[in-house]
């Protein structure tokens, strides 16, 4: 099934599970940064980090019903002293846009980790209009951009993007390239 | 549903024996209604991001449990942001009450009718979404009980109630609106850097 932001037990899924370990150099570099909070959209190919988190006592893990929610969410705990990080695939990107002015008029050390779809073998062709435009909507917000696209480049470019966030100030956001993470097969 | 409440005489009230309260205000009259009772170092007033205002105090009340955190937005604002109920009703904080006041009307942009005037029931809405403490209030005795609420733990995780106020604006008390020195402030009166 397809369901929330295409989250299957399919192929997608299966990248973020088995061979790669990408998903926990992200975790290491959250636990270092001293994340507590981390809001998400799930999508399969942050299944290993969610259910790594939900499993981690020192942080609270939150699903939300958009993505919006997360970016209001974590200008809150930002505001009550916690460090906050965001989880979504690129569609949710979009939904993100107006709240982002809270990240930028309150200077929120935000991480936002973004796996995307509609760019690399994608079947779905409604991945598409926001996979394409996923990076110029969080720069047109004043976000900064760093992509990662080879499993043993993941945890240096997450950590780079932390640092950025969490020691200057710099809202920052990691698209995680869906090559990285295996296009999503549909099967019948 | 808009009600009989005077909605400056009911956050006056609601504020009265805030304590140690952090006051988020979610955009337009709320933000005003706050502001009239008078300024605070513990008050985030939202100038926009609509529909955050709920989620906002959802993030705060979890980075900080022992404090009390009320938000006080419009039946506009949280409409535009009710899954974030079913988001605050997952997480159960006990710390957390949200406040609406509901005029049935967005005073901000000519009084246009909103959804909870053609039948929407935001108090359903909680309950619907697993908040268990949901009041509807239409008296100032339901703001005192409510105000007695706000700096005790809730046992059963957030309060969520609906003011039924009277359709009229009143003059218009415009809060700071710069956002980073706001929350600076109120970083700093948590005892907390103002920034990174």
């Amino acid at each position: 099934m397809d369901g929330p932001r295409g989250l299957g037990a399919e192929a997608r899924e299966a990248a973020g599970e088995s061979g790669a370990d990408w998903p926990d150099r992200i975790f290491d570099v959250l636990m270092e940064q001293e994340v507590r909070q981390v809001a998400y959209v799930p999508d399969g190919g942050h299944a290993r980090l969610i259910r790594r988190l939900h499993a981690e006592p020192s942080v609270r893990a939150v699903p939300l019903t958009t993505e919006e929610e997360g970016v209001a969410l974590l200008a809150g705990a930002w505001l009550g002293g916690q460090r906050g990080a965001l989880l979504m695939q690129s569609s949710g990107v979009g939904n993100c846009v107006n709240m982002l002015s809270l990240v930028r008029l309150c200077r929120i050390p935000l991480l936002m980790l973004v796996t995307m779809r509609g760019e690399w073998g994608e079947f779905n062709p409604w991945q598409v209009p926001m996979g394409s435009t996923t990076k110029a909507a969080l720069e047109l917000m004043d976000m900064r951009v760093l992509r990662a696209e080879r499993p043993e480049e993941v945890g240096e470019v997450v950590s780079a993007a932390a640092r950025m966030a969490y020691g200057g100030g710099t809202p920052m956001a990691v698209l995680l390239a869906q090559r990285l993470i295996g296009a999503k097969v549909f099967v019948k | 549903m808009s009600g009989t409440l005077d909605r400056r005489a009911a956050v006056a009230a609601l504020l009265r024996e805030r304590g140690e309260a952090v006051v988020i205000s979610g955009l337009g009259s709320p933000t005003y209604d706050v502001a009239a009772a008078g300024d605070d170092d513990l008050n985030f007033p939202l100038w926009g991001a609509m529909g955050g205002a709920a989620v906002m105090g959802l993030g705060l009340a979890l980075a900080q449990p022992e404090r009390p955190v009320l938000v006080v937005t419009g039946d506009g604002e949280m409409l535009m942001g009710m899954g974030s109920l079913a988001t605050i009703a997952a997480q159960a904080p006990g710390n957390l009450v949200i406040a609406v006041l509901d005029n049935g009307l967005y005073g901000e942009t000519g009084g246009q009718r909103s959804h909870t005037a053609m039948g929407t029931d935001l108090a359903a809405v909680a309950r619907g979404c697993g908040i268990a403490d949901v009041r509807v209030i239409e008296t100032m005795e339901g703001i005192e009980a409510l105000a007695r609420r706000v700096p005790e733990p809730g046992a059963t995780g957030p309060c969520f109630a609906v003011l039924r106020i009277a359709g009229a604006e009143p003059e218009r008390v415009l809060p700071p609106r710069d956002a980073a020195a706001l929350l600076g402030r109120t970083r700093k009166a948590l005892g907390l850097s103002p920034g990174i």
